[in-house]
């Protein structure tokens, strides 16, 4: 191989593979190693996280990570974060899965004005809309709550719950819920212990969908609360005063939801754009 | 209940639901970009683009847009097709390629920022194989070019893998009978790509294309962490409309021009990647 005058057609071949798997492996760093860079001062106490030249390896030391807990207003921010998504994931799957359902099921007069409706919601700059519903929101008292901000935030998750969920039901022969009205089921519990077993999975996997949504959004966010600020609002405006060690330990906090809940839902990752595509 | 009647109550909550607060709000911001102090005019619109900054925030976003989505396309594409040769180790490559997906764009800017800023591991890198003596500040207004490729960089970084999992998911469907046809004509791996993958993939780089452009000029946290107010970019001015200037319509204004920017280029996708009538899978 080490001849590259005569080359052979497996000789290119072996290149190729070479090249192959370098680019994965390249592409793989691409992703992990700015993770690591992160991790790296986080795991650094505040003085090393400061000094220069940086060193490559973690000092493991929770010096950063307790100086973000002690931070004034933190660690409600952080709660707020939580319970902002938390109320997104409930809302958006509830009414979310039965109009996935009827999509998948049913032939409808004005199903398709309802499918445009979906996918002009996601073909739309939806945090912007955050800047009339905080007018409406001081009228009915609901600004600078976590509830109010996570109606908007449901109006992000929306247009992705109710495409999920029409894909997952999409999935299910219709034929298994026939057989189970055939065998004395009625419409409902031939849902509860037939489709509901089956698609349980699918539907927690778009829920955590909905929440990382929700937990990740900057904005809406920052524009919608002002005392009860989320994670993302509270980082977004102490950017400018807050000190290197606090911005990484609040970044490394907003990563490591994202890449459990990722590795959660992996498996649906894919099944849910197939048909969400259509 | 009626069976006639079903999939209508079952559509209602999320239809109500939209119609409060996605089609009533984009009503009230239209109104309230068009109006000063109840009566109609263009006054806020003229405010804005006449603003010093609104230019330069409009070249910016749409320089970012320009430099961004072409290469997460390429990129997305080569680590799709990289995927589906794959044989071990899928799993594994694929989960590490979409972990960005579910990373916020302020922790993308902030995670940039540890390897751009001033003693952070690009300069510990140049440092240590003596490339230069002292830090670079690289984030200032002395190096526009740097901001710019630290913004591009940490935007590809974090949204090519919402195109990945589409393109995936759409490689997915194309039918391998077809390759295999193609091979017996003797079709070289690039041809095959070139006439059967791109073709049959429009319908999801149409999807995939429309959600990263309309994203793309969203940007907003990633360059707020790493660029600041060296990068005017148009969602910061809605910010600072809104909270330094407590000018809510012409945050409207600004806004809107945003909306009509985005509901433009979507129409253009579709339009340039429609896909024939009865060509689909």
């Amino acid at each position: 191989m080490s001849d590259v005058a005569a080359q052979t057609p497996r000789d290119t071949r072996s290149a190729g593979r070479f090249l192959y798997v370098a680019g994965v492996v390249f592409l793989v760093a691409w992703v992990l190693v700015p993770l690591y860079f992160l991790l790296i001062n986080t795991l650094s106490s505040p003085d090393a996280v400061n000094s220069f030249p940086k060193s490559f390896i973690p000092e493991f030391d929770m010096g950063s990570l307790q100086f973000f807990a002690g931070f004034e207003g933190m660690l409600g921010a952080l709660w707020n974060s939580a319970v902002v998504a938390a109320i997104t994931m409930v809302i958006s799957i509830t009414i979310s899965a039965p109009a996935g359902y009827a999509l998948s099921r049913f032939h409808f007069p004005g199903k398709y004005l309802f499918r445009l409706l979906i996918l002009l919601t996601r073909a739309f700059p939806l945090p912007l809309l955050a800047l009339p519903l905080a007018v409406m929101f001081i009228r009915t008292g609901l600004d600078d709550t976590v509830f109010g901000l996570a109606l908007v935030h449901t109006t992000l998750a929306i247009p992705f719950a109710v495409l999920i969920t029409y894909s997952l039901f999409s999935g299910i022969p219709m034929e298994l819920e026939e057989a189970a009205w055939t065998l004395g089921c009625t419409r409902v519990t031939a849902f509860t212990k037939v489709i509901l077993p089956l698609i349980l999975p699918g539907i927690a996997a778009s829920a955590i969908f909905a929440f990382v949504i929700s937990w990740n959004e900057v904005f809406a966010a920052a524009v919608l609360t002002i005392e009860n600020r989320t994670l993302t609002a509270f980082l977004l405006q102490n950017l400018d005063t807050s000190p290197l060690h606090l911005k990484f330990a609040g970044g490394f906090i907003l990563v490591v939801p994202a890449l459990i809940f990722i590795f959660a839902v992996r498996k649906y990752l894919f099944a849910m754009w197939g048909i969400a595509n259509r | 209940m009626n069976a006639r009647y079903l999939p209508y109550v079952m559509i209602l909550p999320v239809t109500l639901f939209l119609c409060v607060f996605f089609i009533y709000p984009f009503v009230l911001v239209a109104q309230q970009a068009f109006s000063v102090d109840g009566s109609w005019s263009l006054a806020n619109f003229q405010e804005v683009v006449g603003y010093w900054k609104f230019p330069i925030s409009m070249k910016n976003t749409l320089l970012l847009a320009l430099a961004v989505v072409p290469v997460q396309v390429i990129l997305a594409l080569t680590m799709a097709t990289m995927v589906t040769k794959m044989k071990t180790g899928r799993d594994i490559v694929l989960y590490i390629w979409t972990i960005p997906l579910g990373i916020s764009d302020l922790a993308a800017g902030i995670i940039w920022l540890a390897i751009f800023e001033q003693s952070g591991f690009l300069n510990s890198m140049m440092h240590g194989l003596g490339m230069v003596d002292r830090p670079v500040n690289f984030l200032t207004y002395q190096n526009p070019g740097i901001v710019f490729l630290a913004i591009a960089l940490a935007e590809i970084w974090r949204a090519t893998a919402i195109m990945l999992v589409i393109l995936v998911a759409g490689m997915g469907l194309i039918p391998k009978e077809y390759y295999e046809a193609a091979e017996v004509f003797g079709a070289s791996p690039w041809k095959r790509f070139l006439r059967i993958t791109l073709p049959m993939l429009r319908p999801s780089l149409q999807t995939a294309l429309i959600l990263r452009v309309i994203l793309a000029f969203e940007i907003f946290a990633v360059v707020q962490a790493l660029g600041g107010t060296l990068f005017p970019v148009l969602m910061g001015s809605v910010y600072e409309y809104q909270f330094d200037l407590l000018n809510s319509g012409a945050a409207a204004a600004i806004a809107l021009i945003i909306l009509v920017i985005s509901i433009g280029f979507t129409l253009l996708i579709l339009r340039a990647l429609r896909v024939p009538k009865g060509a689909t899978i």
